[in-house]
């Protein structure tokens, strides 16, 4: 998709892996393809799911009136994930774009748990702590 | 008006956010409010949701480009996101006591000088403190991509920058503002970094910044489907568009965008503390 990008040359610091007899490990450069990749993997998943949900509420819908000058969010069923499921399951076309934007908003969670897993596998405890730090945050503010 | 009208032009709103958004390192969440409640006359709380949702689009839209690419500094977004994160929870847990009205007028102050500092910032370089040590302890020097190679470049004040993100943190707790225009101003007038860096970090950032005030915006039903879908799918394309405007603009030229951006944003906020808005 994009132009290749040019290769990060060796490491500017020392890093575990330039030691003798360790197994080789994730590089800075690695990880950030690897993150990139999965930020790219969430946010197409999450748009498909958005265009079929959005093409059927148009198709059903298109043609109404728009009334979002009052809120009437607060009785909506889909404010929880697992009803949205469910009305994505029976192919409820609002239901079905609800599904697709949480999927949206888990892809920097994900990315979070990701930079962790890698931070991880460079042995780097600094960072490891940071991002589960975040991590736990993050997850306290959404299940709050 | 129709669903179908409303969407189309909607989609087309949010693609220049998007653009704007993932050039700027500010999220599209700055154009889709105010586009969504003025000509729209959305629900205000329907339009934070759609703006949700547009920071998060903008963010991992542009960001899965800026990463591979080499722009992104993972780390100093890790580090800072430290701060960010508990800055939130500090702003969310004095949310009662503090005059917000007044922080607004204190904030759009601060932003217009940071624009009048930020449009001057390339002549000033005799101000440049020296590199910081704790740069190197915590590995946040780095180097990114301009042709015909890579430049290195060594972070400055670490400390003042992560204050600096607490303090934002609790800013987009306080105010409701997405916090993109102060993590930008932090990396770039005190840690010193590269712009392009400052701006494709910030981007990486806010939609982590935006995850985790998503829940409760979902519970309370802010996050409508049929107006979100509209947004989120415009913003995509205008943030993937905008991340391959990046690599080739010049910093002059984003400097201007950034500081006409933030100087609106200035407005906004004075006008909001002054008429008690916030």
């Amino acid at each position: 998709m994009t132009s290749p990008s040019p290769r990060r040359s060796t490491p500017s610091t020392p890093s575990p892996n330039a030691e003798v007899g360790r197994p080789r490990t994730w590089s800075d450069h690695d990880v950030e393809q690897v993150i990139g990749r999965l930020l790219q993997a969430g946010v197409i998943l999450a748009s498909i799911v958005v265009v079929i949900g959005g093409t059927l509420l148009l198709a059903r819908h298109g043609a109404e009136a728009t009334a979002f000058s009052v809120f009437r969010g607060g009785s909506s069923h889909l404010r929880s994930v697992s009803a949205t499921f469910v009305g994505a399951v029976h192919g409820e076309p609002g239901a079905i774009v609800q599904l697709g934007l949480v999927l949206l908003i888990a892809t920097p969670v994900a990315r979070v748990a990701l930079t962790l897993a890698a931070f991880a596998a460079q042995r780097d405890r600094l960072y490891v702590a940071m991002t589960a730090l975040v991590l736990t945050l993050l997850l306290i503010g959404l299940f709050s | 008006m129709s669903l179908a009208l409303f969407a189309l032009l909607v989609a087309t709103g949010s693609f220049g956010a998007g653009l704007l958004g993932a050039v700027t390192g500010l999220g599209g969440g700055i154009v889709v409010v105010p586009m969504l409640t003025v000509l729209f006359h959305v629900d205000i709380r329907y339009a934070i949701g759609a703006s949700l949702v547009s920071v998060i689009a903008t963010s991992s839209g542009a960001a899965s480009a800026y990463v591979r690419e080499g722009y992104t500094n993972v780390r100093i977004g890790i580090f800072l996101e430290v701060a960010t994160t508990v800055g939130a929870l500090v702003g969310a847990a004095v949310a009662n006591v503090v005059p917000t009205s007044a922080l607004a007028v204190l904030f759009g102050v601060v932003l217009l000088y940071s624009a009048y500092r930020s449009l001057r910032g390339d002549k000033d370089t005799s101000a440049v403190p020296p590199p910081d040590p704790l740069g190197e302890k915590l590995r946040l020097n780095g180097s990114y991509p301009e042709a015909p190679g890579r430049i290195p470049y060594v972070v400055h004040r670490v400390r003042l920058g992560f204050g600096v993100m607490l303090f934002a943190g609790m800013l987009s707790a306080l105010l409701g503002i997405g916090s993109g225009v102060v993590k930008v101003l932090a990396m770039d007038r005190a840690m010193r970094l590269p712009f392009k860096v400052s701006t494709t970090t910030s981007n990486f950032m806010i939609g982590v910044t935006a995850a985790a005030s998503a829940g409760v915006y979902l519970h309370r039903g802010y996050i409508d489907p049929s107006i979100a879908f509209p947004v989120m799918l415009g913003v995509l394309v205008g943030a993937v568009l905008g991340a391959r405007v990046l690599a080739g603009a010049d910093v002059v030229w984003l400097r201007r965008v950034f500081t006409a951006v933030v100087c609106v944003l200035a407005v906004e906020m004075l006008y909001k503390g002054l008429t008690g808005g916030v």
